[in-house]
């Protein structure tokens, strides 16, 4: 059952959808130009997405209220609170947007917010999140495997791993600030975990487009890492041959590791990852080593000691 | 001729500002009143609890609702001595014992959270937590150093231990404070912003103890040596 509460009324029900794509044109035109500017992304998320389909990698359990889904966020550029997010991110721009994919592929190319819609077709992924805090959620994502993109690119030989970067602007995100990470976020993935068919790159939540809090307008998720792998706002890929730096691992080396798998046998330095909390659930149940995708994804990793590598 | 009227100086102005604000406090409502505006927080926190709007994740909401305002009590508590002295309103020091004991009942509600919806009361679970975590370890320090100072808070104690023997045992109070600082700041990610700020007031707070002790050993001496210069 969806416990969602649907919004009062969604913009794009009640603007005319041809003056509703051609925003720039009614924004141009428009007499209080500033003030929609500072909605134009109301506008634009919760616009529904079509030609959507289901996916039998979904889980089939209960997915998390939407209402929670994007009032409960880890989103640093917008404040470290994880009610800052849903608060501050309401005037961030993600149109226009570019997302650029380079370094060793033969085919390196830009996409601009439309193109990234059409990579491939979309799918509804209904997935297990669980934070490196303790806190799991279930989340139908919508969105396409990675390895369409990266196929389309043609990876060369030397491309051992892929790195990604958030998009970062001090102007709309005076909140990053003092928060204690570095910023532009950055994060990584070995080429054979990009490529794994359950590696998502996301654009909606809820059948609709993504909102800016959970990161708007095309982000990473990767189900089986903590949730800080899972990366916002991309606006470049990368593939490379040395191992990238990652943000969390800048930041604290010695508590989050490059590979980040969730795994309820490694603790982290400050508290056990036995346990996670479904939220809004008060009680906590055991966590499951790759957040429950080991069949998937163990193989990945025979051989390597998960506890050095964590 | 015109006399001059004492009550338009300042002097005066200070003068009756402090005698008001002195008959106020020694007033039963205003004490009566203080004891409910601390109760506010939990009142707050119950409201929303039952009107679930404690968010996304509850447990987390309230563990930091109690800290923050376990932490908050300490230094109000730890305030109340130099605005005594800086007012000079000898009636605020009836409000320091009730403030140090809701510092202790957030503190109490704090752990209790923990203990129960965190560890579900599992006291082996719990006693491993305190030894392996060091954010655990000061947390629970200055939470164990709060419960002599609980437990003797009454009159009754001060006599039975003699004033200044209780006092001493009180300062412990800086330490449990000081200990909850360095636990919040362990504690958090990577954001210190906060942790650093309750820092910066207890360190206020310290230094003007520091300050008034070392100008009182002066005058002492002074005054022991004064004699001599006869
Ligand atoms: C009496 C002294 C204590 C003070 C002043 C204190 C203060 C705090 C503060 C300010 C926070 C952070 C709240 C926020 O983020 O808004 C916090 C969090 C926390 N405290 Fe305490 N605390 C004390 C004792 C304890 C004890 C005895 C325990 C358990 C043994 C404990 C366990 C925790 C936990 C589990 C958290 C949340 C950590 C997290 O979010 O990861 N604290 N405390």
């Amino acid at each position: 059952m969806l416990i969602r509460k649907a919004p009062e009324f969604r913009y794009s029900q009640i603007t005319p959808r041809d003056v509703y794509f051609n925003r720039r044109t009614f924004l141009a035109a428009g007499t209080a130009a500033i003030g929609a500017l500072a909605t134009s992304n109301s506008l634009f998320a919760g616009e529904k997405l079509s030609g959507v389909s289901k996916s039998p990698l979904s889980t089939d359990e209960k997915p998390t209220p939407f209402d929670l889904i994007t009032h409960y966020n880890n989103f640093y550029e917008f404040g470290s609170d994880k009610e800052d997010p849903a608060a501050n991110s309401g005037n961030f721009r993600t149109s226009p947007w570019t997302m650029k994919v380079e370094g060793e592929v033969g085919k390196p190319k830009v996409f601009d917010l439309d193109a990234l819609f059409k990579i491939a077709p979309l799918e509804e992924r209904i997935y297990r999140h669980r934070c490196v805090e303790r806190w799991s959620m279930v989340i139908p994502w919508v969105g396409f495997p990675l390895n369409a993109l990266l196929k389309q690119v043609e990876p060369t030989s030397k491309a051992k791993y892929v790195a990604f970067e958030s998009y970062y602007d001090k102007k709309q995100m005076p909140k990053a600030r003092g928060t204690g990470i570095e910023f532009p976020y950055v994060e990584g993935l070995r080429l054979d975990e990009a490529m794994h068919p359950l590696t998502l790159l996301v654009v909606g939540l809820y059948g609709e487009k993504l909102p800016n809090q959970d990161g708007a307008p095309i982000r990473l998720v990767v189900p089986w890492k903590y949730g800080f792998k899972s990366i916002k706002s991309l606006v470049r890929i990368r593939l490379v041959e040395k191992q990238p730096p990652t943000a969390w691992n800048l930041s604290a080396p010695n508590e989050y590791g490059f590979y980040s798998n969730v795994n309820p046998e490694v603790d982290h330095p400050r508290w056990s990852q036995a346990k996670e909390r479904r939220l809004p659930e008060l009680s906590s149940r055991n966590t499951v080593k790759f957040n429950g995708y080991g069949d998937q994804v163990a193989k990945l990793y025979t051989g390597m000691d998960l506890r050095k590598n964590y | 001729m015109a006399t001059r009227l004492p009550s338009y100086t300042l002097e005066w102005i200070f003068a009756r500002t402090t005698e008001g604000m002195g008959k106020v406090l020694s007033s039963k409502w205003t004490k009566v009143f203080a004891f409910l505006l601390c109760l506010v927080p939990l009142g707050l926190l119950g409201w929303r609890y039952y009107q679930q709007k404690l968010g996304a994740n509850p447990v987390e909401k309230i563990t930091h609702t109690t800290g923050d305002w376990t932490i908050w009590f300490l230094l109000i508590t730890l305030s109340v001595t130099p605005l005594r002295k800086l007012l000079d309103q000898p009636k605020l020091a009836r409000f320091r014992r009730m403030l140090g004991l809701f510092a202790f009942f957030y503190g109490s509600l704090h752990f209790t959270t923990w203990l129960w919806l965190d560890k579900g009361f599992d006291l082996i679970e719990m006693w491993q937590d305190v030894v392996k975590r060091r954010f655990i370890t000061v947390g629970m320090l200055a939470l164990v150093l709060m419960v002599p100072l609980a437990i003797t808070s009454t009159a009754g104690w001060v006599r039975r231990l003699g004033f200044v023997r209780w006092q001493l045992l009180h300062r412990l109070v800086y330490f449990s404070a000081l200990a909850g600082v360095i636990h919040y700041y362990w504690l958090v990610k990577s954001d210190v912003r906060l942790p650093l700020f309750y820092g910066g007031i207890l360190a206020l707070l310290m230094t003007y103890r520091l300050g008034t002790w070392m100008l009182s050993k002066s005058t002492k001496r002074h005054a022991r040596a004064a004699p001599m210069l006869k």
